[in-house]
């Protein structure tokens, strides 16, 4: 007997069955597997979009990322070089080759040097989009793929991430239901769904909360305004 | 991972003595059960959500069979591999030849218990490669060549100081006169010779919170960020994880994950939770290009339809060791093995056997806080007395608690003979104490009185008080 059914059994045995479940049972389980439903989703999130989009920001917040919010997606490349200049960073962002950040006019004032693609270990800057946003938590849901690569919310010391509020849900959950769809309209699974909540930190010396551990020092979040135009989600 | 637990009395008795370590355990009622505190307050939900926590680890381990097939066939389907093994060596030995086939020299390790249960660090240096623990934690233990002591923060025990003379003993390329006084610098310096290994990793080997049946994908939480460095840099992901990790959905994850933050450090959400499936995709511009999980049972299985299947729902928050008596006296090394505290002291004797952890469900005090936290609610001290009674059966305590025991039954059967002793005794140890109200030695109660004062009775024993309160309120009519 390999080690595999040595396990199983010993685990059916414990639950006093002598094999697998029956086939209509685990017709039933797979049925469950197929359809997942939500648990008890805290009400805290369920609110009409204005109050998620607040939520969202004073949760980000509170987990010491910064927010900038701006009217349109022209605004966003100012925003993104007053920031760096507010914060002495250079102006050489590595940006996610993210189809849905091509519609932001880069070029409009020459400011900031872009260059799209993988970060090196000496990039300081890390720009990307996000899959989705979570206002119960104020959590950044980012999905890596080719628009995407996971290093670049990990290497560089400063990650923007550019958010459209359509972009923002209540809960994880609600979250999900957007990925199933989008796995469903394009295919598998992608290898890595992060949730980011705040910049990196540590407190494994003596309790003390240190912020920079290995991941981003800094998070800075540009939150675009969604018109009704703008198609929600 | 070599256990010290037959020895826990002696070890109990020489954390009480280190002064060091008293220093940094009385850091935890202020830090951990304070957050936990105003996290579970915030949130009005949080005892239902614990119920539904509680409820899905009940479904998911009355099918978990079911469960671990599924997560496998989606491991599979999405091109990684899962390496089932009954016990440590059968893990070690697996996560070896994953490495070989890669030639793998540098190995980067995100937080795993699992990886301390089989002691992977010392057995991939035994075989040449170089184990290097990403954690800060982790690292820093790593390089004191002991064991963790708590299971999220394994460096509670150790002072800033501490810290700073193991950054100078191990990183000697450094300037030796820089200063390392401040916990901002220690963590700027960890972080540098961090990097360094993460870019050069061949594999990287992090643990698992949970293991989604529905997708395949492993999830772990960390809030610096080594976890995800760890799995994404390196050619290989290697996920190790036990048999009770594994959850129905990526639904089911989220509402653990709202108990277990909130239980473990008080935070509404960790900074990095990470869902991974599978090696890169073709198309991707970085990750993974294997992953593997090695799936552990070492003992899990047979837990299975007995009193302690219940233990299987735990998550590793790490709550009752910060609100254990007993942990916050003597810290984690003492238990000898892997698992502190009061979920240490059940689960440890399943994995390890009663006769060398045997003296770990007696170290608690039955206050029961362990339970009232349990983000699952595993019955913890009732489980801890399943322990006792097993060992009592197998003849185990020593003859004079069997004694004690005994004599302690015959008395509570007499009550007129029981009601003469106590007040005889009461009588004496008030007359001891010569109306200080404290005893600072009392016969057969050293262990008690070597470390604090014992109150002396004082007034009359609740029973000739009751009687004298039942007395008065029939004099007065009521």
């Amino acid at each position: 007997m390999d080690t595999r059914d040595r396990i199983l059994g010993h685990i059916r045995k414990g639950l006093g069955r002598s094999g697998p479940v029956s086939s209509d049972e685990a017709a039933a389980l797979r049925a469950g597997l197929a359809n997942p439903k939500p648990n008890l989703v805290p009400a805290r999130s369920q609110v009409d979009r204005f109050d998620q989009i607040e939520l969202f920001v004073a949760m980000a917040e509170e987990a010491a990322a910064t927010v900038d919010r701006v009217g349109r997606l022209e605004d966003v490349p100012k925003a993104v070089s007053s920031y760096l200049a507010s914060q002495n960073l250079p102006s050489d962002i590595v940006m996610a080759p993210d189809e849905s950040l091509d519609t932001i006019p880069w070029d409009d004032r020459g400011m900031l040097s872009i260059r799209r693609g993988v970060p090196e270990p000496s990039d300081e800057v890390g720009l990307s989009a996000t899959f989705s946003a979570i206002a119960e938590t104020g959590s950044l849901m980012v999905t890596s793929g080719p628009h995407h690569p996971s290093s670049l919310n990990l290497l560089p010391d400063t990650h923007v991430v550019v958010v459209r509020e359509d972009q923002i849900v209540g809960a994880q959950e609600d979250g999900w239901v957007r990925l199933r769809k989008s796995v469903e309209e394009n295919g598998g699974l992608p290898r890595t769904v992060l949730f980011i909540t705040g910049p990196s930190r540590s407190a494994d010396i003596e309790q003390t909360l240190l912020m920079g551990a290995h991941g981003p020092r800094r998070l800075h979040i540009v939150l675009v305004e969604s018109r009704d135009s703008d198609g929600g989600a | 991972m070599q256990s010290t637990s037959p020895r826990f009395r002696e070890n109990a008795g020489e954390a009480l003595r280190d002064a060091s370590l008293q220093r940094a355990l009385r850091n935890i009622p202020t830090g951990f059960i304070k957050k936990r505190q105003k996290a579970a307050d915030r949130m009005p939900e949080f005892e239902d959500l614990r119920d539904a926590a509680r409820d899905l680890k009940n479904r998911t381990l009355a099918n978990l069979d079911f469960y671990l097939e599924e997560f496998e066939s989606k491991v599979v389907a999405n091109g990684g591999t899962v390496h089932w093994c009954s016990n440590a060596e059968q893990a070690r030995e697996a996560i070896l030849c994953i490495c070989r086939l890669v030639g793998a020299e540098t190995v980067t390790k995100g937080k795993s218990m699992i990886g301390e249960e089989i002691g992977i660090n010392d057995f991939l240096e035994e075989n040449g490669m170089t184990p290097v623990e990403t954690d800060l934690g982790e690292y820093i233990i790593q390089l004191r060549k002991e064991p963790p002591s708590h299971i999220i923060a394994p460096a509670i025990h150790v002072n800033k100081e501490q810290v700073a003379e193991a950054f100078f003993e191990a990183h000697q390329d450094l300037d030796a006169d820089r200063n390392l006084d401040q916990p901002t610098a220690l963590l700027a310096e960890a972080r540098g010779k961090l990097r360094e290994r993460f870019l050069a990793a061949d594999v990287g080997i992090t643990g698992a919170n949970f293991l989604i049946a529905e997708t395949g994908s492993s999830v772990i939480v960390t809030n610096e960020g080594n976890g995800d460095l760890t799995q994404i840099l390196p050619r290989i992901h290697i996920a190790i994880a036990s048999i009770e990790k594994v959850v129905p959905t990526l639904d089911d994850a989220s509402t653990l994950l709202r108990v277990l933050t909130r239980s473990a450090t008080g935070q509404e959400a960790s900074v990095y939770t990470t869902f991974s499936t599978g090696p890169r995709r073709a198309e991707d511009p970085d990750g993974p290009e294997q992953f593997h999980v090695v799936l552990l049972d070492n003992g899990r299985s047979e837990m299975m339809g007995t009193e302690f299947q219940e233990m299987l729902r735990c998550i590793r928050c790490g709550a009752c060791l910060n609100h254990c008596p007993v942990y916050g006296a003597v810290g984690g090394h003492a238990y000898g093995w892997v698992y502190p505290g009061p979920m240490g002291a059940v689960l440890t004797p399943s994995l390890i056997g009663v006769d060398e952890a045997g003296h770990l469900p007696n170290a608690s005090t039955f206050c029961g806080r362990c339970e009232e936290v349990c983000p699952v609610r595993i019955p913890l001290p009732k489980l801890m007395r399943h322990w006792r009674e097993l060992e009592f059966r197998k003849g185990n305590p020593a003859i004079r608690f069997r004694y004690g025991l005994k004599a302690w039954a015959l008395l509570a059967r007499m009550p007129w003979l029981y009601r003469r002793i106590m007040g005889l005794a009461m009588h004496t140890l008030a007359g001891w104490a010569r109306g200080t109200g404290v005893l600072q030695k009392a016969p057969l109660a050293g262990g008690w009185t070597a470390h604090r004062d014992m109150p002396a009775p004082e007034g009359a024993t609740f029973q000739n008080q009751w009687r004298a309160h039942v007395a008065r309120n029939r004099d007065s009519g009521t």
